[in-house]
C-alpha cells in the first residue's frame, strides 16, 4: 500500500529551483534512501513533507489523504509524521525525559504515567535508561541522537523521516544509531533517510533513490543502482564518492 | 592514597600563594579606609557636614516616617514589577507574530515600544496622574494606582525588548524541532521558546527591576508620600538633611537582595554558556 505520494513537487527558495516537478512514493513498512550530492534537496524534500517547509507547487498524500491542501491543519499531520535532524536538535533546557513525553502530554494527550512508561521502555531499549534525567549537553552526541530518534518514535508515527542522523557523529557512534535503525526497519517502521553513508544505504534501503536537477534521476533496489547505475549522473556521483572512500 | 612529592609540593605553594594574598588585600583595605577616615573626617567642614547629615536624634525622629514611605515603594515596587514584566511579555509576544493578519498588532506592539523607550517617565507620569483625571471619568482610580499604571507602561516597553531579544536568541532549528513533533505555535512558544528565552535575559530583566525599584518613588511627584518624600518632609521642618541619609541606607538595604540575585543569575546564566 502507497503511505506516501508525492507528485509533481516544485520548491524554489528566491528562484533557486530546488526540486523541480518531483515524483516520489514511499509503500507502507518500506525504507528509501535519499541519495544525492549536497544541495541536491535532500533535506528540502524531507521538509517538504513534514509541511515545514511550503511548496510552490505539486501535491503530497500521505495515508490517501491530500496534506497539501491548505484547508488541513498542518499541525495534525506533522503529528501523524517523524522526522529526527541531522543536528539532534533536543531542548536544552528539558530533561532527556522530559523531551521525550512533550508531544505525547501535550499533543497526543496521553496520560503523564502512561507516557512517562513507554519513554522510558525505550529509553531502556536503546540502551540509555540510566539517562533519563540528564539534560541533552551532557550526553555525547550519539546519545542525543538516539534520543531524538526516540522522542520522534514515542509518538507513533506513520511514517519516520531521518536527516543525515549519523553525519555529525563519530565513527564509533555511528554504529549504535545504525544498528538502532536496523531494528526499527525490522519492526516494520515506515522510514525515508537521506544519508550520504552509502554502505548504510545498502545495509538497510529496501529502495534507494538518487536525486539530481531536483527530481529522483534514477531508483532502484540498492544492489542494482550501486553495482550497476543506469544514468551516467548516478555514475559520476558514485565513482566520486568511491574516490571519497565513503562506499 | 599518598600523593607523589611533586603534588605535595604544588600544593603548599599554592597555599603560601592564598596565605600571601589574603594578607595582602586585608593590608590595602585596612590602609585605604584609614586614609579615607582621615581624609573626611579632618576635613575643615567636616563638624558642619556631620551635623547637618549625620544628626543621631533626627534620624531617629524621622525614621518612622520614612519607614512608611518606604512601605510604599516597596509594595509599588512589587504590583508595578509583576505588571510591567506581565504586560511587557505580552508586547513581545505580539511583536514576533509572524504573517500579515498580524501586521497592525505587530505595528501597534512596535510603535509601543519605540514610544515609551523614548518618552520620559516624568512625562507619562505627569500625563497619568495630573491629566487622566482631568476626564472625570466614573471609578476613577487613585493617583497612587495611576502612578503605578504609568511606571507599568514605561517599564514594560524595555522590557519587552529584552523579552524579545530573549525569544529571538532562541535557534530556529528549535522551533522546527518542536513543531514537527505536532505541537502548535503557542504549545511551542510555551514550552519550547520561552523557558529559554527567559532563562538567557533573566539577568537583564533583574537588572531592569533594581532600576524600578528607584524610579517608583517617582510617584510622589504626583502626591503620594514615598520614602525620599518623607524626607524631603522632614528635611524642611528642621533644616538638617539626616532623614535623606536615612533614606539612602534603606533603599540600599532594599536594592541588596535584589542586587545579589541578579548577580547569582547572571554568574549561572555564564556558566551554563561555557
Ligand atoms: N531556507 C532556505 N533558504 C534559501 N535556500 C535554501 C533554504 N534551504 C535550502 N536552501 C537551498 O536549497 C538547496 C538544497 O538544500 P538541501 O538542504 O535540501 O540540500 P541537501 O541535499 O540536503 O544537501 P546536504 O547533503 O548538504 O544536506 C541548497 O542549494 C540550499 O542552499
Ligand atoms: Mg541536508
Amino acid at each position: 500500500m502507497t503511505l506516501l505520494s508525492c507528485r509533481g513537487l516544485r520548491k524554489e527558495f528566491g528562484g533557486h529551483v530546488v526540486l523541480d516537478r518531483l515524483d516520489f512514493d514511499v509503500a507502507e513498512h518500506e525504507v528509501v534512501a535519499l541519495i544525492g550530492a549536497s544541495g541536491s534537496g535532500k533535506s528540502t524534500l524531507l521538509r517538504c513533507v513534514n509541511l515545514l517547509e511550503e511548496i510552490d507547487d505539486g501535491t503530497i498524500h500521505l495515508d490517501g489523504e491530500h496534506i497539501t491542501d491548505p484547508r488541513v491543519n498542518p499541525d495534525k499531520v506533522r503529528q501523524r509524521i517523524g522526522i529526527v535532524f541531522q543536528a539532534y536538535n533536543l531542548f536544552p533546557h528539558m530533561t532527556v525525559l522530559e523531551n521525550i513525553v512533550l508531544a505525547p502530554t501535550r499533543v497526543h494527550k496521553v496520560p503523564r504515567a502512561t507516557a512517562v512508561a513507554t519513554a522510558r521502555e525505550w529509553l531502556a531499549r536503546v540502551g540509555l535508561a540510566d539517562k533519563a534525567g540528564e539534560y541533552p549537553d551532557r550526553l555525547s552526541g550519539g546519545q542525543q541522537q538516539r534520543v531524538a530518534i526516540v522522542r520522534a518514535l514515542v509518538n507513533s508515527p506513520r511514517l519516520l523521516l531521518l536527516d543525515e542522523v549519523t553525519s555529525a557523529l563519530d565513527p564509533e557512534l555511528v554504529g549504535e544509531v545504525l544498528s538502532m535503525i536496523r531494528d526499527l526497519k525490522s519492526e516494520g517502521v515506515t522510514m525515508v533517510l537521506a544519508t550520504h553513508e552509502m554502505g548504510f544505504a545498502r545495509q538497510v534501503a529496501d529502495r534507494v533513490c538518487f536525486l539530481d536537477g531536483g527530481r529522483v534521476l534514477e531508483q532502484g533496489p540498492p544492489e542494482t543502482v550501486f553495482a550497476e547505475p543506469a544514468e551516467p549522473r548516478t555514475r559520476q556521483f558514485l565513482s566520486r564518492i568511491i574516490e571519497a572512500g565513503r562506499l | 592514597m599518598t600523593l607523589s612529592p611533586a603534588q605535595q609540593d604544588r600544593l603548599a605553594y599554592r597555599r603560601r600563594q592564598t596565605l600571601l594574598s589574603v594578607l595582602v588585600a586585608a593590608l590595602s583595605t585596612l590602609v585605604l579606609g584609614v586614609l579615607l577616615v582621615v581624609a573626611v573626617t579632618g576635613a575643615p567642614g567636616w563638624a558642619r557636614v556631620r551635623e547637618s547629615f549625620l544628626d543621631a536624634s533626627v534620624a531617629r525622629e524621622s525614621l518612622p516616617d520614612v519607614l512608611r514611605g518606604l512601605w510604599l515603594n516597596i509594595r509599588l515596587l512589587f504590583f508595578c514589577a509583576i505588571g510591567a514584566l506581565a504586560l511587557g511579555l505580552v508586547v513581545a509576544l505580539l511583536r514576533t507574530l509572524r504573517g500579515p493578519v498580524f501586521f497592525p498588532v505587530r505595528l501597534l506592539a512596535t510603535g509601543y515600544t519605540y514610544t515609551f523607550r523614548g518618552l520620559p517617565l516624568i512625562i507619562v507620569l505627569y500625563v497619568m496622574t495630573l491629566g487622566v483625571p482631568g476626564l472625570r471619568l466614573q471609578g476613577m482610580p487613585s493617583t497612587l494606582v495611576l502612578g503605578g499604571i504609568a511606571l507599568v507602561i514605561t517599564y514594560s516597553g524595555y522590557l519587552a525588548e529584552v523579552f524579545r531579544a530573549g525569544i529571538e536568541s532562541v535557534h530556529p532549528s528549535q522551533l522546527a524541532a518542536a513543531r514537527s513533533l505536532g505541537l502548535t505555535y503557542r504549545q511551542t512558544m510555551r514550552h519550547v521558546v520561552l523557558p529559554q528565552a527567559v532563562r538567557r535575559v533573566a539577568p537583564p530583566l533583574l537588572n531592569d527591576t533594581v532600576a524600578l525599584q528607584k524610579d517608583v518613588g517617582l510617584v510622589s511627584l504626583a502626591g503620594p508620600i514615598d520614602a525620599v518624600r518623607a524626607a524631603q518632609i522632614h528635611t524642611a521642618e528642621t533644616f538638617n538633611y539626616t532623614p535623606y541619609i536615612v533614606a539612602g541606607v534603606l533603599f540600599v538595604l532594599l536594592a541588596i537582595p535584589l542586587i545579589a540575585i541578579t548577580d547569582w543569575v547572571t554568574l549561572r546564566a555564564a556558566r551554563r554558556q561555557s
